[in-house]
């Protein structure tokens, strides 16, 4: 196996750190990003359920990013950073697709899309993190940004739903 | 992922282990819930103890094969549910369409 070291670019700043990933779109290379997350969120003293759930939210954010982003091209890449300034962690996930509307996204809650089989990666995101925001650039690239205060703790899910 | 499958009294109890995410394990449920289906069993239990990671497409998956057994008449039951899958149903209220039960006898019983 490749050490994760040789893939992925760690930057230590005055004021925090970086660490920058960058993969081609093959769903197995989703975990790669996700550990990465978890890793450094427990690094920086959050606990195991907290690292887990904003593993998920990256996991989440890379296979939109792979599939719907990049349609499974693997010449295209997704390059995720994530920056940590004290308990602030920005994750940022850019692929370069299409983009698309995030207002046109259905709301799974919605009794009429409750027993869809997909839509539900968003949601995921916006459970587990503090705030997402998607921004598309015009030559193509969508960017996904989504933060998190770890000093709150998890903040699962449950205690917003 | 890995499933092994055996009939207790009619009802197919389908231990799943692994991982049930996008690319890989949501695929192979589907499969397994198909073969189950084409050999005349409707009445299934899916034991998730062993699963470690599920994410929105293993999920969605779960959700297709709930309706896919109801459509042929069948029963699709969750047995054991690790508590972080418990919290994916929750949060996207799925717990109120699944039955779930901690203890086999009483999931058996229920069919």
């Amino acid at each position: 196996m490749i050490p994760l070291q040789s893939l992925a670019i760690h930057t230590m700043e005055r004021d925090g750190e970086r660490i920058e990933i960058t993969i081609s779109s093959r769903f197995e290379n989703i975990e790669l990003v996700q550990v990465i997350a978890e890793h450094l969120c427990e690094n920086a003293g959050l606990d195991e359920d907290g690292s887990h759930w904003i593993g998920m939210a990256v996991r989440e954010a890379v296979a939109n990013a792979i599939k719907h982003g990049n349609k499974l091209d693997t010449r295209k890449k997704v390059n995720a950073t994530f920056d940590l300034r004290g308990p602030e962690l920005e994750i940022r996930i850019k692929d370069e697709g299409e983009g698309f509307d995030p207002e046109k996204v259905s709301d799974p809650l919605n009794p009429q899309n409750l027993m869809k089989t997909s839509g539900r990666g968003i949601f995921y995101m916006k459970t587990f993190m503090d705030h997402i925001e998607y921004s598309f650039n015009n030559g193509g690239g969508t960017m996904l940004l989504m933060t998190k205060n770890l000093a709150k703790g998890s903040g699962i899910a449950s205690s917003k739903a | 992922m890995k499933a092994t499958s055996r009939d207790v009294n009619g009802v197919e109890i389908i231990k799943l282990e692994g991982k049930i995410t996008i690319g890989s394990g949501d695929s192979q449920l589907r499969e397994v819930i198909g073969n189950a289906l084409n050999n005349g069993k409707n009445k299934i239990l899916l034991d998730m103890h062993g699963v470690t990671t599920i994410d929105s497409s293993g999920i969605g998956e779960l959700v297709g094969s709930y309706t896919t057994v109801t459509n042929r008449g069948g029963k699709l039951k969750l047995l054991h549910l690790p508590d972080k899958l418990n919290e994916l149903l929750h949060v996207t209220q799925l717990i109120t369409v699944f039955e779930v039960y901690e203890n086999e006898p009483e999931a058996l019983a229920s069919f």
